[in-house]
């Protein structure tokens, strides 16, 4: 067992080190990278004052952050800091990255989490009944809704729910974590403001994901409904209360823990788009803009925290596997 | 197949008569009867059906392309004229010659001050007298040199210049005058004028009236008469008959009729009804060149301005009442009035001709989801197979043989499979945009990009599968027989797995068109003047456009919905048609 559990981390470090390399290579041939474009405004500010020229800047900027190395040396150089435990300071917001990491980790962590306690309270009832009640017209009901959720594209849902409820309906502001006013408020109502803004991300998020659940929990409930032991306690003359949460509904826990096991990752990953569109300053978001404006250090970061993150829940998964279940035999 | 052929065999073996036979299906057909029996199976292909014939006979059908500019016409109040009461004189010689630029300055630079006197100037070696006739009005004179007078003593001689004959009753006086020291004397109706030269000599000259000066301007009403009213008696018999209040006058022997008005005036031959010039102090020019304004328009323009009116309708060429409006500017009137315009038609409402309106671009909207539904289904079916193809492959030699290549694949499935989705669409996006790759280029680019990134879930359900499958007795009789491991792989193996895989790229093609539309909603995927459903969308980003144009945003957006629920209705039709154990 050791064994397999050393096997397998060391895997996983050769595959995030490998996925890394990939990642900055890629990240190298961004063409307008960020020195470039730098270079051009240092160039356009400095141009009245007879500063330097673009070609000058760029040259000078190259070196300073060291975009002259190939790509094999300068990730070898980022490896090495790394490994030291410095992931270098964030070009775009200037701060160190683990720094600007920590200021914007938790809008995600907050808002995935609600997005989970929630999905957990809509979707786990509405799978049972709709089990309870196999192609009846709430099942049809349900599944219609689920798969409709399912097929939602999130940037069309947050747009249609901006122009329902900010712009028609004005409740909601479009963009952002705090109103305008937000500095002058007093502190409940400085986090009255934020839960205020986060409403429309949740409900989109939410939405999103509900119907992924939902089927997944009415099909596992569909498969204890048909087993043998609900008959017995049927023929017992249970009541059907105690027939579907005693002896149903907790034997559909077990695949369920192990499907939301798999949505924690995400909690930390963030939710790219949804935060880009309601620009709520996330971990997605952020690293969005980043990407965009070409910030190495912090893409990278980001890349590497996700590729970790990743590989952990697998192997999470694969040891938790094998513990759990005596059928499953490691090597 | 094989199974049903074993019960057929042994049907006949049994020998069962008609009425004991069971009807036996094949396993096709049962899961085709399986799936037409689910409704929400149904309602998918009909809603696919829909999207299909919407996006691919709706290209054709359509009367528009899909880069296809529409324009409108607008009209907005725009400057149409200006008009200006004139203060500069204009000149007309009696010989038609024009006046020498010394002598107009002269005359401009002291008649302001002149008042109602008479004013003289020397100018070009000869002296000129200007006379006023009226307000506005001058006549401009001259001496005409035409002998020289010499007083020697007792010797007293006139001497004519080349070409110039005196009668002796001019030469008496003019040696009349020049004994009294020069002067002017009157003959016959013409004044003759003596002016002193060098030492003892005269200069004897006519004084006669040669231009005049006026600040009305003329304008014939019909261009044939431009030189009728351009000749000088005309005009000077016209500025006297106004300066004067008459209501007729004569030039040239034919006699005009005048209807004055202020500082303006209408000029008809006598007898006839149509005016044949229009007089004015007022000048109209149009603002831009090469408008021909006609001299109806300018009469009304000078009416409107002389009586202080703000708007005046005028009926123009074609019978229509135009509106006219007039503001000033400086010294200047600018005459303001409704123009057409040639605009590209933007965010349209829908009408019959476009029936969801205009974009940005001014296209239709509603034939850009028709192209754009194209490209979103073929982006589809495309990523899928491809990701299929790699899959195949990847997870077949992986199952099939185990151990080291088994891991080494699957190892690399997992790297695949670790690199994170947006960063790497982003970066390429990036790439794509600065290597400025064409449209159509840029779809086949993207569709191998979401293709390699998107082949391992299938690679791993293959090895899944197959490994299991490789256990079974019949892959032992394929080893058996020798067939050789390519065919046992693809030809035993693969479509023992392919329920599964259809099952799996039928819900798969709705996440990729959702995927493709993400990736062009953000800008990354689809570009101009190609379209699909996520960049018709992207417009969105607008606010302006998300706020007032639902209609370019929402049909988009329903479209991928509706398609992506298609998919995922099929899907799930089709996996519990094959899925056994889901008994109805």
């Amino acid at each position: 067992m050791w064994k397999f559990i050393v096997r397998r981390t060391a895997l996983a470090i050769v595959i995030v080190i490998l996925g890394a390399f990939i990642l900055y290579g890629v990240m190298r041939c961004m063409p307008t990278s960020f020195v470039e474009s730098l270079a051009r405004q240092r160039a356009a500010a400095s141009a009245t004052t007879g500063g330097k020229t673009y070609q000058e800047w760029l040259a000078e900027l190259n070196e300073a952050y060291h975009m002259n190395d190939d790509v094999l040396t300068g990730y070898l150089n980022w490896l090495g800091s790394v490994l030291k435990g410095d992931f270098g300071n964030s070009w775009k917001y200037g701060i160190p990255v683990v720094e600007k990491f920590n200021q914007v980790i938790w809008y995600s962590v907050v808002l995935n989490v609600i997005t989970l306690i929630l999905e957990v309270i809509i979707c786990i009832p509405l799978g049972i009944q709709a089990a309870r009640h196999q192609y009846s017209g709430f099942d049809y009901g349900i599944t219609v809704f689920a798969m409709l959720c399912i097929s939602l594209p999130t940037f069309f849902l947050a747009t249609v729910l901006k122009y329902a409820f900010s712009i028609k309906l004005g409740w909601f502001d479009l963009y952002g974590i705090v109103g305008r006013y937000h500095e002058q408020l007093s502190r409940s109502g400085k986090i009255w403001d934020m839960v205020h803004h986060m409403v429309l991300p949740t409900l989109t998020l939410t939405m999103l994901n509900v119907g992924g659940l939902t089927r997944y929990t009415r099909t596992n409930m569909l498969e204890v409904m048909n087993a043998d032991y609900i008959r017995t306690a049927r023929a017992k003359g249970l009541s059907e209360r105690v027939v579907i949460n005693r002896h149903a509904f907790r034997n559909t826990l077990i695949p369920l823990v192990s499907y939301m096991s798999y949505l924690v990752p995400s909690l930390f990953s963030g939710s790219m788009i949804t935060e880009t569109l309601y620009q709520i300053p996330g971990i997605g978001y952020i690293s969005y803009e980043a990407m965009v404006a070409g910030d190495l250090p912090f893409t990278m970061f980001y890349s590497v925290f996700l590729l970790a993150l990743t590989q952990a829940s697998l192997m999470l998964a694969d040891i938790m596997y094998a513990v759990v279940d005596p059928r499953v035999r490691v090597n | 197949m094989s199974e049903n052929n074993n019960i057929n065999n042994n049907n006949e073996q049994l020998a069962l008569d008609d009425g004991r036979r069971v009807k036996v299906l094949s396993p096709g057909m049962m899961v085709f009867k399986r799936f037409i029996r689910n409704k929400l199976a149904i309602v998918g292909i009909i809603i696919l059906a829909f999207m299909f014939a919407f996006s691919f006979l709706g290209g054709l059908i359509s009367p528009y392309r899909q880069d296809q500019v529409f324009y409108k016409t607008d009209s907005a109040n725009k400057e149409f004229a200006s008009a200006v009461v004139n203060t500069e004189y204009r000149f007309l010689t009696e010989d038609g010659s024009p006046l020498s630029t010394l002598v107009r300055a002269n005359f401009s630079r002291l008649v302001k001050d002149a008042g109602d006197g008479d004013i003289s100037f020397d100018a070009d070696g000869a002296a000129w007298t200007v006379q006023r006739l009226g307000e506005g009005f001058y006549s401009i004179g001259t001496t005409k040199d035409l002998a020289t007078v010499t007083l020697l003593g007792k010797v007293c001689d006139v001497k004519a210049l080349d070409g110039v004959e005196l009668s002796d009753a001019v030469k008496d006086a003019a040696l009349q005058t020049a004994k009294a020291g020069g002067g002017s004397f009157e003959i016959d109706g013409q004044t003759y004028m003596l002016t002193k030269g060098k030492a003892k000599t005269y200069n004897l000259g006519t004084v006669g009236e040669v231009a005049i000066a006026s600040l009305l301007s003329y304008d014939a009403h019909d261009s044939a008469d431009t030189g009728v009213i351009s000749t000088y008696a005309f005009r000077r018999a016209a500025e006297l008959a106004l300066r004067s209040g008459e209501t007729s006058f004569e030039a040239d022997g034919i006699k005009y009729t005048l209807e004055a008005e202020e500082d303006s005036a209408l000029i008809f031959r006598d007898g006839e009804e149509n005016p044949l010039a229009s007089v004015s102090r007022i000048i109209v020019n149009p603002v831009t060149s090469g408008v021909f304004l006609s001299v109806d328009y300018k009469a009304a323009v000078s009416e409107a301005i002389a009586d202080k009116q703000t708007a005046f309708d005028y009926v123009n060429a074609d019978g229509v009442t135009e509106r006219h409006t007039i503001r000033m500017r400086g010294n200047n009137y600018i005459i303001y009035t409704e123009q057409q315009t040639y605009l590209i038609d933007m965010y349209a409402a829908p009408s019959w001709a476009h029936p969801l309106g205009t974009d940005d671009h001014g296209m239709d909207v509603l034939t850009r989801l028709m192209y754009g539904g194209r490209i979103s289904l073929l982006v589809g079916f495309v990523v899928m197979l491809l990701e299929n193809l790699i899959g195949i492959i990847i997870g077949g030699i992986s199952g099939y043989f185990g151990g080291w290549v088994d891991t080494l694949l699957m190892r690399f499935v997992d790297l695949f499979n670790s690199i994170p989705y947006y960063p790497i669409m982003i970066i390429a996006g990036a790439i794509m945009d600065a290597l400025e790759v064409p449209p159509y280029t840029r779809i086949f680019l993207l569709m191998a990009i979401m293709g390699i990134m998107g082949w391992t879930g299938v690679a791993r359900v293959v090895r899944g599968q197959i490994l299991s499958l490789r256990e079974q007795d019949f892959m032992v009789a394929t080893e058996a027989t020798g067939i050789r491991v390519s065919r046992r792989i693809f030809r035993h193996l693969v479509p023992n797995v392919m329920p599964l895989l259809i099952v799996q790229a039928t819900m798969g093609l709705g996440n990729i068109i959702l995927t493709e539309a993400t990736l062009s909603f953000l800008g990354l995927g689809i570009k101009y003047p190609l379209a699909s459903w996520g960049s018709i969308i992207n417009a969105a980003s607008n606010i302006y456009v998300m706020t007032n144009f639902w209609y370019i945003w929402i049909p988009a957006g329903l479209l991928i919905v509706l398609t992506v629920l298609g998919f995922n209705f099929v899907g799930d039709g089709l996996r519990d048609a094959f899925d056994p154990k889901m008994k109805r």
